[in-house]
C-alpha cells in the first residue's frame, strides 16, 4: 500500500491532514528537499508540493521524473499559483513533440 | 556521408546488405511506435491540461475557504482539530502498459471510521467554515489523484517519445545513409575489379589467338 504526501507551508497544506494525506510542513527549500527525499524513499506514490517550494528544488524533483513512482505534482499554494505546474506540462509536450502545440496562446 | 571503412569484398557486401535490411526494418518499426506514442501522448496531455486547470481552480476556492476558516478560529485550535485524522488514505498502484511504456494507474481508498460525518474532528470547537472547506477538499481528492496519474503518464510518455525519436533520426539520417554509401562504394570497387579482370582476359585471349595464328601460318609455309 502506498501513501500520499504533501509538502508545503503550514497554511497551504494543513487542511490535507483531514483527508488523510501525510503532511510535511516545510518553510524553506532545504527542509522541502529533505522531506521530499524522505518521502521518496518511503513508499509514497504521489507527492504533492507547492509551486513555491518546487521552484526552489527543481533539481531534486527532476530526479524522480523518469521513475514510475513517486509522481510529484505541483499545486498552487494559498497565495495562488505561479503557473509552474502548467509550465511543466508544456515542457513535457516540448520534450515529446519538439514544438509546443497545445499552449499556443498562453505566455 | 562518411562511409564505413571495410574491405571491399563480397563477404563484407553481403554482411552490409543484411545490416541495411535490419536497419530499414527497425526504422519502420520505430517510426510506427513513435507515431502511435505521439497519438496517445497528445490525448493524454490534453486531458492533463484540462484536469489541471480544473484542479487549480477548485484548489484556489478551497484555499480561500480554508483561509476564512483559519481566520475564525485560532491556529492552535485548527492544528488540534486536524492533527489526528480519523481517516487515512492509501493508494494502490497498478501498472498499465502503453506501447511498452509502464505507467502507473492510481487507485486510492480511504480507510478509517466511516461512522458519523467523515470529519475527523468534533463539531463543538470548530467552525462551520472548516467543515465546508474540508468538504471541498474531499470533493477534489478524486481529481487530484487522477491528475497525479496523468501527469506522471505524460512525463513518462514524453521521455519515451524523445528516446524513440532520437533512434528514428539516428537510423534515418546516419545509419542508413552510411550503409548505403558503403554498399555503393563496395559495389563500384567490385565492378571495377571485374572490369579489370575482363579486359585482362580479353587481352590474354587476343595474345593467344595471335600466337595460334602465327603458328598456323608458319606450319602452312
Amino acid at each position: 500500500m502506498y501513501k500520499i504526501g504533501i509538502i508545503g507551508d503550514r497554511d497551504s497544506v494543513l487542511g490535507f491532514l483531514a483527508v488523510g494525506f501525510s503532511v510535511e510542513i516545510a518553510d524553506d527549500s532545504k527542509q522541502a528537499a529533505l522531506c521530499l527525499k524522505k518521502m521518496a524513499e518511503d513508499n509514497f506514490a504521489v507527492i504533492y508540493i507547492t509551486e513555491e517550494l518546487a521552484s526552489q528544488i527543481t533539481d531534486e524533483i527532476d530526479k524522480y521524473k523518469d521513475d514510475m513512482t513517486p509522481a510529484i505534482v505541483l499545486l498552487p499554494s494559498k497565495d495562488g499559483g505561479v503557473g509552474l505546474g502548467m509550465r511543466n506540462i508544456k515542457k513535457s509536450v516540448e520534450r515529446a513533440i519538439g514544438a509546443d502545440i497545445l499552449f499556443k496562446n498562453n505566455d | 556521408m562518411a562511409e564505413i571503412r571495410v574491405n571491399p569484398t563480397r563477404m563484407e557486401l553481403k554482411k552490409l546488405k543484411s545490416r541495411l535490411g535490419v536497419a530499414r526494418r527497425g526504422h519502420n518499426l520505430l517510426k510506427d511506435k513513435r507515431d502511435e506514442l505521439m497519438k496517445q501522448f497528445i490525448d493524454i496531455v490534453r486531458e492533463t491540461k484540462e484536469l489541471r486547470e480544473r484542479v487549480e481552480l477548485s484548489l484556489a476556492k478551497y484555499n480561500k475557504s480554508f483561509a476564512s476558516a483559519s481566520a475564525t478560529s485560532s491556529p492552535k485550535m485548527m492544528t488540534e482539530a486536524l492533527m489526528l485524522p480519523k481517516k487515512h488514505v492509501s493508494l494502490d498502484v497498478e501498472e498499465k502498459n502503453i506501447m511498452s511504456v509502464h505507467v502507473p494507474v492510481l487507485k486510492y481508498s480511504l480507510h478509517g471510521e466511516k461512522s458519523s460525518d467523515g470529519y475527523n474532528f468534533g463539531l463543538d470547537f470548530t467552525s462551520g467554515e472548516l467543515d465546508a472547506s474540508i468538504q471541498e477538499l474531499s470533493d477534489i481528492l478524486d481529481d487530484m489523484v487522477k491528475l497525479a496519474e496523468l501527469e506522471k503518464t505524460s512525463q513518462l510518455l514524453a521521455q519515451e517519445i524523445e528516446k524513440t525519436r532520437r533512434r528514428v533520426n539516428a537510423l534515418e539520417h546516419v545509419m542508413i545513409p552510411q550503409y548505403e554509401t558503403t554498399i555503393k562504394s563496395i559495389t563500384m570497387k567490385l565492378d571495377e575489379n571485374e572490369r579489370g579482370n575482363i579486359t585482362r582476359l580479353m587481352k590474354v585471349k587476343d595474345m593467344m589467338i595471335n600466337e595460334q595464328l602465327k603458328k598456323q601460318s608458319l606450319s602452312e609455309q
